[in-house]
C-alpha cells in the first residue's frame, strides 16, 4: 500500500522524508491560522501595514536571538513584544501627528528591518541571517511545528468566536464604536492575532515572506466570490493548495522552499486575475462579448 | 403636512425633554465652533438643524451622539444611553467595497438585540424583511453592497437605522446627494419616525423641505441664531443674521461671539 502511494510523484516526497512532512504540517497550520488573517488585513485595506508589522518583528527576535542565539522561545517573545509595541506606536503616531498613516508604517518598517539586521549581525553569521529573512520551513523541529500549531488553534478559535465583530469592524468601524462596547476589543484583538500569526508565519517562511501566505491567497480568492464565508474557505484553501504545490516545487526542481511556496500563491493569484470572474480582465471579456451579441 | 401625530401631541415645553443642553460650547483644538448653547430638545420633537457652512450643525450632533466631548458645559441625555441612540453621519465610515449583501448589512441594525454571537430568530428575519420593504429595497437582499447606488445604499443605511429602533434618531444631511424619489421615500419613513413618538433632529440644507416637513427648526451659526417654529424661525432677517454671522467668522475665530447666549423657551 505505502509503496504504492509512494510511486505517486504528488505523495512520495511527504512519505520518503520527514522534513517533507514536517513542512507540510507547518504549511497546513499557517493556511488554517495565518490566512484568514489574511483576508480581514485585506479587508480592511491593512495588507501593506500587515507587511510593515512583519518586519517589526524582526528587531525584537533578534533581540531574543543576540541573548539566547536561535532559541524558539527568546525569538518568539521578542518577535510578540516587538510586533504589538510598533502596531500600538505605529497607529497612536498617525491619530496623534501630522504624519499619516502610510508613511508611518513606512518609517516603523524601514528601522524595523535594519535594526533587526544589524543586531543579528552583531553576533550571528550571514547563514543566521538568511535563516531570519527567508524562514526555514524545510528545518521545523518539533517545538516549532508545535508553536505554530498552537497559535494556528488559538487564532481560529478567537476567529470563529469573534468573527460577526471582526467583519463589523472591517466594514463599518464607526458603526460598531457606536452600538458596542467591545469595539476596541475587536482592534486590538485582531491587532494581537496579526502579530501571533506574523511570528507563526516568520519561523517558517522569514520576515520578509511571512506576509505571503495571508495576503496571496486572501486576494486570489477576492476575485471569485464576493461574501465573507466563501472568501475564508477559498483563500484557506488557495493557500493549502499554494504551499503543498510550492513544496513539491522546491523539491523536485531543488530551489529553496520559503520563495517557493510564495511564488505558486503568487502563480494562483496571477491566473485569478486573469480569468476569476471578478476580475478585471475577465469583466473586461464578459462586456465585449455582451456587445457583441 | 406635518399634522400633529399621535405621540407628538406634545408641547414641546410640557414634554418631558430628552435632551438638555446645559451652557454647550463645543470645538476642535480648542477653537470653539458652538458657543454656549442652552436649552432642551422635548421627547417626540420633529427637529430640523439649518444653518450656513461651518455653523457648527454637524458638531453639535456628534457632540449629541456622545463623539465629541465638549469644550464647557455638558449634555443631558433623559431616559437613554448613548448606545440607543441611532445617529447617521454625513459620510460613513462603512467600506462599500466589502463583501456584503445588503440583508446582511441592514442586520447589523439589530447589533443590540443580537450582539456579536446570537442567531437571527423568525422575528428578527421578518423586521429585516419588513424594514428593506419600507425603504423600498425589497427584492435586492442579496445583492452586494458595493453594486448599490447612491440612492440605495442610502436607503440601506436608513434600514439599518430602523432596525436600531432607537427613541433618538440624528440625521446628518440624510438627504445630500440622492435622487428625488429616494428623499420622498426616506422623508416619508421620518415622518413615520415622527408619528411614532421618535426624536428625530436632522442637519438639512435644503430650507424649501425644512418648512414642509419640519415643525422645529434651531438655526444655527456658530452659536443660536433663533429656534422654536419652523415659519419663525426661518424669516429673511434671522437667515440673513445667520449669514453675518458665519461671514464674520474669519475675524472673530479667536475671540468667540459669546455675548449672545443661546435663547431658549
Amino acid at each position: 500500500m505505502i509503496e504504492a502511494l509512494s510511486d505517486m510523484p504528488l505523495l512520495s516526497p511527504f512519505i520518503e522524508f520527514g522534513f517533507m512532512r514536517r513542512a507540510l504540517a507547518g504549511c497546513l497550520a499557517l493556511s488554517l491560522g495565518a490566512t484568514p488573517i489574511g483576508v480581514f488585513l485585506m479587508l480592511r485595506r491593512m495588507s501593506l501595514a500587515g507587511d510593515a508589522m512583519s518586519h517589526a518583528i524582526l528587531p525584537g527576535a533578534a533581540v531574543g536571538y543576540l541573548l539566547a542565539g536561535l532559541s524558539l522561545p527568546a525569538m518568539t517573545i521578542g518577535g510578540l513584544i516587538a510586533g504589538l509595541a510598533v502596531a500600538v506606536m505605529a497607529g497612536g503616531v498617525a491619530r496623534n501627528t501630522v504624519i499619516r498613516e502610510d508613511t508611518s508604517l513606512a518609517t516603523f518598517y524601514l528601522l524595523s528591518l535594519s535594526a533587526g539586521v544589524l543586531i543579528i549581525s552583531l553576533r550571528g553569521s550571514s547563514v543566521d541571517l538568511l535563516h531570519v529573512l527567508f524562514g526555514s520551513v524545510l528545518a521545523l523541529d518539533d517545538a516549532t511545528l508545535l508553536l505554530l500549531a498552537g497559535f494556528t488553534s488559538l487564532s481560529v478559535v478567537a476567529l470563529a468566536i469573534g468573527l460577526r465583530l471582526f467583519v463589523l469592524e472591517s466594514c463599518d468601524p464607526a458603526f460598531l464604536a457606536r452600538i458596542s462596547r467591545l469595539a476596541p476589543l475587536a482592534h486590538y484583538g485582531f491587532l494581537t492575532l496579526l502579530v501571533i500569526n506574523l511570528v507563526a508565519g516568520f519561523h517558517a517562511l522569514g520576515t520578509l515572506m511571512a506576509v505571503g501566505i495571508m495576503i496571496l491567497p486572501a486576494a486570489a480568492a477576492r476575485l471569485w466570490v464576493c461574501s465573507i464565508g466563501p472568501l475564508l474557505l477559498l483563500a484557506v484553501f488557495t493557500a493549502l493548495l499554494g504551499s503543498t504545490s510550492g513544496l513539491l516545487l522546491s523539491y523536485y526542481i531543488n530551489v529553496p522552499a520559503g520563495p517557493a511556496i510564495v511564488l505558486t500563491l503568487g502563480a494562483l493569484y496571477l491566473l485569478s486575475l486573469a480569468i476569476g470572474p471578478l476580475a478585471p480582465l475577465a469583466s473586461r471579456w464578459r462586456t465585449s462579448w455582451h456587445f457583441e451579441r | 403636512m406635518n399634522a400633529p401625530l399621535p405621540t407628538n401631541g406634545l408641547v414641546p415645553a410640557r414634554a418631558q425633554p430628552i435632551l438638555r443642553f446645559e451652557n454647550l460650547t463645543l470645538g476642535y483644538n480648542r477653537h470653539p465652533a458652538v458657543h454656549h448653547l442652552r436649552g432642551e430638545v422635548a421627547a417626540g420633537s420633529l427637529l430640523a438643524i439649518v444653518g450656513p457652512n461651518g455653523a457648527g450643525k454637524s458638531t453639535l450632533l456628534k457632540a449629541i451622539a456622545g463623539e465629541l466631548r465638549p469644550l464647557q458645559g455638558r449634555i443631558e441625555l433623559n431616559g437613554l444611553e448613548r448606545r440607543q441612540i441611532a445617529y447617521l453621519t454625513q459620510s460613513t465610515t462603512l467600506d462599500s467595497s466589502f463583501p456584503m449583501v445588503v440583508h446582511d448589512f441592514v442586520a447589523m441594525g439589530l447589533w443590540r438585540e443580537i450582539g456579536a454571537f446570537s442567531g437571527l430568530s423568525r422575528t428578527q428575519r421578518g423586521n429585516i424583511e419588513h424594514a428593506l420593504g419600507v425603504v423600498g429595497l425589497a427584492g435586492l437582499e442579496n445583492r452586494a453592497i458595493g453594486t448599490l447606488s447612491g440612492g440605495q445604499l442610502q436607503r440601506a443605511l436608513f434600514a439599518r437605522v430602523l432596525l436600531q429602533d432607537s427613541p433618538l434618531v440624528l440625521l446628518d444631511e440624510p438627504f445630500g446627494a440622492i435622487d428625488a424619489a429616494s428623499v420622498r421615500d426616506l422623508a416619508t419613513l421620518v415622518r413615520r419616525w415622527h408619528s411614532e413618538g421618535r426624536t428625530v433632529i436632522a442637519v438639512l440644507h435644503d430650507l424649501e423641505h425644512v418648512r414642509q416637513e419640519y415643525p422645529e427648526t434651531l438655526l444655527l451659526a456658530r452659536e443660536v441664531v433663533a429656534r422654536g417654529d419652523t415659519a419663525s424661525v426661518l424669516s429673511e432677517e434671522n437667515l440673513l443674521r445667520a449669514r453675518r454671522l458665519a461671514e464674520g467668522r474669519g475675524d472673530d475665530a479667536h475671540a468667540p461671539v459669546c455675548h449672545a447666549v443661546g435663547n431658549v423657551e
